[in-house]
């Protein structure tokens, strides 16, 4: 039950990856992009690391996943914020 | 069932590596081979710890994708996003491709022996037999920092001498534009993060994967992100202190490997029991030499009022005659 539970959260995870990579390459310009990929793998990362911590018993171990993913969560935010405001300030001009 | 989801695990990450290889090698565009460049070490992280060799997986992810990408990344900022990347001729193109064809094939030659050796002198069984007097319980760090210390002390080398080139070839780059108040949010409270991650890995490095190396190049990261999200924060680092931070890795190696000399007879031959605590104080000293080295390595040249510090009076002077 409880891996059942686990299998199914990392798969839906790995879907938003998937859908995340297939938004990478198919919309048409920066933003959408950027969009794509940091909200996919924001929650993708999310259900990844929710199915490992109820496969992981070590309590310590949760607790270093959830800061993994609290971290690459801000680093995404403020990387995407940051490439968005080049781009902007770049008159779009590059896509 | 699982080991096969393994093995395709496994081939699908030689291969992309393989392929990001290839790419980063093959494309015309520098900026685009730099960043595949970083998305390659990175994978290459993934591949170490595959290998079960997380001390690799660690500086590889750390000095490999992430101080050398900055590095790389720092020195084309001036490039134009198409210049070509390579003008050589033909010849020169040859002798490259013939002497890496010659290593691929030495390498792949050492790798076969290696593996196929049955008997003769096994190096890892040998750190196992004498790990209890290395000082510390970790083999890798027992390898580098007792029974090949020399070897290491002559990479503390390498890194100063090549930080000391770029120091005599320029001036530091000029700044980037003030950063947005997102990034200087983050970093306030990534920076305190990195430093105790880094203080964490120097300190684990005695039993478990980390140590000196890493946790150096966690110390860089954390100054490089205070630079990119301060720019006019460099002025205040207290230049003389910062030269005594890029020797006092190789100055305290050598001090304790004659102290060492003057009690055991030979260079660097530790006292078993003082060897942890030796250890510690070396691999400590030389995290600080590091991070110094590679934060100044990423400035790409002397920070302002670098020469100031040890000729105050003759600079003001020839600064007071030109104005």
């Amino acid at each position: 039950m409880i891996d059942t539970l686990a299998i199914l959260a990392i798969f839906s995870g790995l879907f938003f990856f998937l859908s995340g990579s297939i938004g990478l390459l198919r919309l048409p310009d920066l933003f959408t992009r950027l969009h794509a990929l940091a909200k996919a793998d924001n929650v993708g990362l999310a259900l990844v690391a929710l199915g490992v911590i109820i496969l992981e018993p070590a309590v310590i171990n949760d607790i270093k996943i959830v800061i993994i993913w609290l971290l690459v969560m801000a680093a995404s935010a403020i990387s995407s914020h940051l490439v968005a405001r080049h781009a902007l300030r770049e008159n779009r001009k590059d896509d | 069932m699982i080991e096969l989801l393994w093995s395709i695990f496994d081939i699908t990450l030689v291969l992309l590596l393989l392929a990001l290889a290839w790419t980063t090698c093959s494309t015309q565009d520098v900026k685009r081979a730099v960043t595949l460049f970083i998305a390659m070490g990175l994978l290459l992280a993934i591949v170490w710890a595959r290998l079960k060799a997380p001390d690799l997986a660690l500086a590889e992810a750390v000095i490999g994708a992430g101080i050398s990408g900055a590095l790389l990344l720092s020195a084309i900022r001036d490039y134009p996003s198409t210049t070509m990347v390579s003008h050589r001729s033909r010849l020169i193109e040859g002798i490259i491709n013939s002497l890496t064809l010659a290593l691929v094939i030495l390498m792949s030659w050492a790798v076969w022996h290696g593996l196929n050796m049955s008997d003769g002198v096994r190096l890892s069984a040998q750190v196992i037999s004498q790990l209890p007097v290395s000082g510390v319980s970790n083999p890798v760090t027992a390898v580098l920092l007792n029974f090949r210390a020399y070897d290491t002390l002559l990479e503390l080398a390498v890194v100063l001498t090549a930080v000391l080139t770029v120091l005599t070839l320029n001036e530091k780059r000029t700044d980037y534009q003030v950063s947005s108040h997102l990034l200087q949010g983050m970093t306030r409270w990534l920076v305190p993060l990195l430093v105790v991650t880094s203080g964490y890995l120097l300190w684990v490095g005695a039993h478990a994967p980390g140590g000196a190396f890493q946790a150096g190049a966690m110390l860089a990261a954390a100054m490089i992100l205070l630079q990119l999200a301060y720019p006019s924060m460099r002025q205040e680092f207290n230049l003389y202190l910062l030269r005594i931070l890029l020797v006092i890795g190789i100055f305290t190696f050598v001090l304790v490997g004659l102290w060492m000399m003057s009690l055991n007879d030979d260079f660097l031959a530790f006292t078993p029991a003082w060897a942890g605590t030796l250890i510690l104080i070396i691999e400590t000293a030389a995290t600080l030499s590091i991070a110094t080295a590679l934060t100044l390595a990423y400035l790409g040249g002397r920070p302002m009022g670098w020469e100031d510090t040890n000729r105050t009076n003759r600079s003001i002077a020839e600064n007071g005659g030109a104005e």
